[in-house]
C-alpha cells in the first residue's frame, strides 16, 4: 500500500474503515482506504450496481449514491423537473457532506451525457444546484454528445434542453462525441493488427487496454469512451503534481474563456500509445504536438485547424522543457488561424510527472469555432422533430414543462451559433489596429 | 546593510531560490587571487546582506516566500534545506491552497487585502532581524496572477509601511508568444501600479534570456531552471558587495540606496535593464581569454545598439555627434536604434582593475542632455576576482537605464486592442473580482505617459 499524499487527496479521501468511514480523515501517511470524492447519481440501478460489484467497489461509499428504480425514460423533463424536485434535498445534503470533507474545494466535475434523460436532465439540474449552493466553486462539465446514428429518438430534444443549461450555468464545457472515440479506438486496433507497430507497443499504454489485454472494438466500446474521459479529467488536474510552470483549473477557465458564453473547449489527447523505447528523441516529441492539432485526435468531430481559434492551452506532462514547448508553438503557429485580437493566445503548462505508462503526454484545449458544426447539426435534428411536434407530449405533461421551455432552449442555441458566426466572419479579414490612447504631453 | 527579499508567486520563488544559491556558492568558492583577510571581509559583507546567522548551523536567507498555492514553496524550502549550505527560515512563508488563476484582479483585490496582515507581519519580522535595513527586493513575474496582482498589492503595502526604505522590483517579462493568454492585461496592470510605489523596476525578459541560453550558453534543451540560473547569475553579480569608486577599501554600505542614487535621478524614469558580459558555458572557460578593453568595448556597443548579449551586436550604430548644427529637435538628429541612456552603472569584477579605462562610458553623447555626464555615470569596482558560478576570471557587468520602448509598445498596443475592440475580451474575468474597465483605462494612461516620456529623450 502506498503513501497518501497531496496529489491523491485532490481526488480521494483516506479513511479508517474501522470506524465505518465516518471517522475523521487521515491526512498523511499510509493509505488505509481510499474513498472517492464523488457522488454517483442514476435513476436506475443497473450501472451503479455493476460498479459496486467491480474492482472499484470499495472506493465508492454507499452514502455517496443516489439511485432510483425506473429510470428517466430518455426524457429530459423527467430527469430535470420530476426527479430534480424529488431528490433536491437529498442531493444538496450529500453534496454538502462531501464538500465538508474538503480542505479547499476548487472545482466540481460533472460527467454526463446529453442525449438521455438522467444525465441530461437531472445532470443539468445538479449543475443549477451547484451554482446556487456553491457559487464560487468552478463547474467543469464533460458532456458526451449524441452521434448522428444515436438510437435514442428524443436525444435532440434532450441535448438542446440541456445545452441551454450549460450555456447559462457551466464555467467550462468539454464536449465529447462517441463517434470520435470509436474512430480513435478503431485506428489503434487497426495499427496493432496491421502489424505496423509490431510488438513494440508497451503493455498498458493503450488508451483502450485495461488489465493488460486489448479488447476488440465490438466488446464494450463505451468502456473506451469512459477511459478517454477519465484521462482527460486526470490530465486537466495535473496541477496536483509539481512542475516548472504549474497550470491550475481556474487558470484554464481564466485564459480560455474570453466571453462568458463561449466556454466550449475542444480537447485532444496525445499520444494514444507509447512505443517501448524510453528515450524520446525530439522528433517524437514534435510528432506529439502535431498530432494534437490533427482532426484525428480531437474528441469531437471537428477540425480546429481550419476554423478560428479564440484561445489555446497546451498542458504537457513528463520530461518536456520550455524550449520544446516554444519550438513547437513557433512551428505550428503559422498553420493555425487565431482571432485578430488574440494572435498570441497560447496558455502553457509544464508538469514534471508523466501519466502512468507513458513518458510524456499532451492535452490540448482549444476554444475554437469548430464546435459550431456540432451545434448546428444538433439544431437541425431538433428542428426536424419539433416541426412535427413529435414526442412533445411526453415532455409537456410533466409538471413545470411548457412549450416555452423548448422555444427558449432553441433560441439560446441559435444565439450561441450566431456568436460563433460573427467571430468566423472576422477570420482572414484585415487586422485593424485600434488607435492608441492619446495623452497630453 | 541588509536586504530583505520578497519572493512572490511561482516565478518569484523559483528565481529567488536560484539567486540565493548563486550568492551562497559564490561565497563558498575558493579563489587564490586575494588575501585571506579580503576574502573574509567579503564573506562577512555578503552574509550580512543576504543571510542572518541564527542558532542553526547554516545561514538563513533573509526572505519572505509568498504564493497562493503550496507546491512551489514547499519544493523551494526543501531543496534549499537539502543543499546543506543555506536554508530559508521555516516560518517565513505564506501560502494558500487555490492559486490566483492567472487573474490579476484576484491577486490584487481579493488575496491582497485578505492576507495583508499575515504577509506584512512576516516582512516585519524579517526586517527586525536586520541590524540595518537597506531595503526590499521583490521578485515576481508579470504574466500570472499572484506575482503580478498580489505583488503589486504587496509593493504598495511595503511602501506604506516603510516609507523611507528603498524598494527594488525585479519583474519578469513573459515570452512574446504567450505563456499565459491574459499576460498582456496582467502586465499592463502590474507595471502601472508598480510605477507608483516602487523606486525602480529591474526587468528581465524571458525571450532574451532564452536566447542567451541557446546561443551563448549552448544549452540544447532549455528548461526554466536554466533560464532562472542565468537570471540569478546576473542578479547576484549586481548585488554582491562592491567597493565604490571613491571609497576603495570599504564595501558599499548601502547597496540599494547607491543603486537608486546613481540610476534613478528622476522619478519618472524607473525602468532598469541589465547587461552582462561575458556569458558562456563552464566548459568553454579554459579555452577563452579576456581582456578588459575588449570587454568594455563590447559592453559599450551592446548598450548603444540595444543588444542584450555579445553576439549579433550591430556595430553600425553610433551615438550622434555632439555640437552638430541642429540645436533643437533631437529626434531628427539621432540615428535609428540608438539607445540613449539616462544613467549607467558599470560593475567590474576581476583582477587588474585599476588600469581599466571607462572613459568611453563617460561620453556625453550617450546620455540625455539634462544630466551632467559626471552624474550620469558611475563605476563600482570589486578588487577581488570573486567569480560567480561560472568561475570567470574577468567579468564586467553594466547596469544601464533605458526604456525598452519598442518592446513595450508592442505589448501595450496588443492589450489595448483587446479592450478597444467592441468585444472587450476577458474583461468579465476581471470585473468578477472588482477591477473595472476604468481601472484598465487608468493603467493604460499611466503607461502611455511613461512611454511618451521615454520617447522624447
Amino acid at each position: 500500500k502506498g503513501i497518501y499524499d497531496e496529489s491523491l487527496s485532490s481526488f480521494f479521501r483516506n479513511v479508517d474503515t474501522r470506524s465505518g468511514g465516518d471517522g475523521p480523515d487521515i491526512y498523511k501517511g499510509k493509505i488505509c482506504s481510499l474513498k472517492a470524492r464523488a457522488l454517483l447519481i442514476d435513476m436506475e440501478e443497473g450501472v451503479v450496481n455493476e460498479i459496486l460489484q467491480g474492482p472499484l467497489r470499495d472506493v465508492f461509499d454507499s452514502k455517496q449514491l443516489i439511485t432510483d428504480v425506473s429510470g428517466s425514460g430518455n426524457n429530459w423533463a423527467v430527469g430535470h423537473k420530476l426527479y430534480g424536485c424529488q431528490y433536491r434535498e437529498n442531493i444538496v445534503e450529500k453534496l454538502r457532506k462531501t464538500a465538508e470533507h474538503c480542505d479547499c474545494l476548487q472545482c466540481f466535475f460533472i460527467i454526463h451525457s446529453m442525449g438521455g434523460g438522467t444525465g441530461s436532465g437531472l445532470g443539468t439540474f445538479v449543475l443549477n444546484l451547484l451554482e446556487d449552493e456553491f457559487p464560487e466553486v468552478y463547474r467543469f462539465v464533460t458532456s458526451v454528445y449524441p452521434s448522428g446514428e444515436d438510437d435514442v429518438i428524443t436525444s435532440p430534444y434532450n441535448s438542446v434542453l440541456a445545452m441551454k443549461e450549460l450555456n447559462e450555468h457551466a464555467d467550462c464545457v468539454l464536449p465529447i462525441e462517441n463517434e470520435s472515440l470509436f474512430d480513435i479506438v478503431n485506428k489503434i486496433h487497426q495499427m496493432i493488427s496491421s502489424g505496423k507497430l509490431g510488438s513494440t507497443v508497451k503493455q498498458n499504454s493503450l488508451v483502450t487496454s485495461s488489465a493488460g489485454s486489448t479488447k476488440t472494438v465490438q466488446e464494450k466500446p463505451f468502456d473506451s469512451s469512459g477511459v478517454a474521459l477519465a484521462m482527460i479529467v486526470l490530465e486537466l488536474n495535473s496541477a496536483r503534481f509539481e512542475g516548472s510552470l504549474n497550470m491550475d483549473l481556474n487558470e484554464i477557465s481564466m485564459n480560455l474563456v474570453p466571453f462568458p458564453r463561449l466556454h466550449y473547449l475542444v480537447s485532444s489527447l496525445t499520444p494514444l500509445y507509447t512505443l517501448a523505447d524510453v528515450n524520446v528523441p525530439s522528433r517524437r516529441l514534435d510528432q506529439m504536438f502535431s498530432d494534437a492539432f490533427s482532426r484525428d485526435h480531437q474528441l469531437i468531430q471537428a477540425d480546429p485547424k481550419h476554423s478560428l481559434y479564440l484561445a489555446c492551452a497546451l498542458l504537457v506532462r513528463g520530461n518536456v522543457q520550455v524550449s520544446d514547448l516554444r519550438r513547437n508553438i513557433e512551428r505550428l503557429k503559422p498553420s493555425l488561424h487565431f482571432v485578430s485580437w488574440n494572435q498570441e493566445g497560447w496558455k502553457t503548462g509544464l508538469c514534471s510527472v508523466p501519466p502512468v505508462g507513458h513518458s510524456h503526454s499532451l492535452l490540448a484545449l482549444a476554444n475554437n469555432t469548430c464546435v459550431k458544426p456540432t451545434f448546428i447539426e444538433l439544431k437541425d435534428r431538433f428542428m426536424k422533430l419539433y416541426k412535427k411536434k413529435a414526442h412533445l407530449h411526453h415532455y409537456l405533461h410533466i409538471d413545470g414543462m411548457e412549450q416555452s421551455c423548448f422555444s427558449e432552449a432553441i433560441s439560446s442555441l441559435s444565439d450561441l451559433i450566431e456568436e460563433y458566426n460573427e467571430l468566423d466572419a472576422t477570420k482572414g479579414g484585415p487586422r485593424t489596429d485600434p488607435s492608441r490612447l492619446k495623452i497630453a504631453v | 546593510m541588509s536586504i530583505v527579499t520578497v519572493q512572490l508567486g511561482q516565478c518569484g520563488n523559483q528565481i529567488g531560490h536560484e539567486v540565493f544559491n548563486a550568492i551562497c556558492s559564490d561565497v563558498h568558492g575558493t579563489h587564490g587571487l586575494c588575501s585571506k583577510k579580503e576574502n573574509e571581509s567579503y564573506h562577512d559583507a555578503c552574509k550580512e546582506r543576504f543571510f542572518s546567522e541564527e542558532e542553526s548551523e547554516v545561514p538563513v536567507a533573509r526572505a519572505v516566500l509568498v504564493d497562493m498555492e503550496p507546491k512551489v514553496i514547499s519544493q523551494t524550502l526543501s531543496i534549499a534545506a537539502r543543499s546543506g549550505y543555506w536554508k530559508y527560515d521555516d516560518r517565513s512563508h505564506f501560502c494558500q491552497k487555490q492559486g490566483s488563476g492567472n487573474n490579476w484582479a484576484n491577486g490584487y483585490s481579493v488575496h491582497g487585502p485578505r492576507h495583508k496582515e499575515v504577509i506584512m507581519n512576516l516582512v516585519q519580522k524579517e526586517a527586525e532581524k536586520c541590524d540595518r535595513l537597506g531595503g526590499f527586493f521583490t521578485i515576481m513575474s508579470m504574466a500570472g496572477g499572484t506575482g503580478s496582482g498580489l505583488g503589486a498589492f504587496v509593493t504598495q503595502c511595503l511602501r506604506d509601511a516603510f516609507p523611507t526604505s528603498f524598494i527594488l522590483n525585479h519583474v519578469i517579462w513573459p515570452y512574446g508568444t504567450g505563456e499565459v493568454i491574459v499576460q498582456n492585461y496582467n502586465s499592463v496592470l502590474t507595471l502601472s501600479h508598480l510605477y507608483r510605489s516602487s523606486d525602480a523596476l529591474l526587468v528581465h525578459e524571458n525571450d532574451v534570456i532564452h536566447k542567451i541560453c541557446a546561443q551563448l550558453m549552448k544549452i540544447k534543451q532549455i528548461s526554466f531552471r536554466d533560464v532562472n540560473q542565468v537570471i540569478a547569475h546576473q542578479l547576484g553579480s549586481v548585488f554582491q558587495p562592491t567597493y565604490t569608486a571613491e571609497g576603495g577599501l570599504h564595501y558599499s554600505r548601502n547597496p540599494l540606496g547607491d543603486l537608486m542614487e546613481t540610476l534613478v535621478p528622476h522619478p519618472e524614469f524607473k525602468m532598469l535593464g541589465l547587461r552582462n558580459i561575458p556569458q558562456m558555458p563552464e566548459n568553454s572557460l579554459p579555452y577563452s581569454t579576456f581582456s578588459w578593453p575588449g570587454l568594455i568595448k563590447h559592453l559599450r556597443q551592446m548598450l548603444i545598439a540595444n543588444a542584450k548579449m555579445e553576439e549579433g551586436i550591430d556595430w553600425q550604430v553610433r551615438p550622434p555627434q555632439l555640437g552638430s548644427s541642429i540645436p533643437s529637435s533631437h529626434s531628427t538628429n539621432k540615428p535609428m536604434h540608438f539607445n540613449t541612456s539616462i544613467a549607467n552603472l558599470v560593475i567590474l569584477r576581476g583582477k587588474d582593475m585599476h588600469n581599466v579605462d571607462l572613459g568611453s562610458f563617460r561620453d556625453p553623447s550617450l546620455y540625455t542632455s539634462w544630466l551632467n555626464p559626471q552624474d550620469a555615470f558611475n563605476a563600482s569596482l570589486f578588487q577581488q576576482s570573486k567569480v560567480m558560478m561560472n568561475k570567470l576570471e574577468d567579468s564586467s557587468y553594466a547596469l544601464v537605464e533605458t526604456f525598452l520602448c519598442l518592446k513595450h509598445d508592442g505589448r501595450v498596443r496588443n492589450t489595448e486592442q483587446c479592450i478597444c475592440s467592441v468585444d472587450k475580451a476577458y474583461i468579465h474575468q476581471y470585473t468578477k473580482f472588482g477591477i473595472e474597465e476604468e481601472d484598465f483605462l487608468d493603467s493604460f494612461t499611466a503607461l502611455e505617459q511613461v512611454i511618451s516620456s521615454y520617447t522624447i529623450l
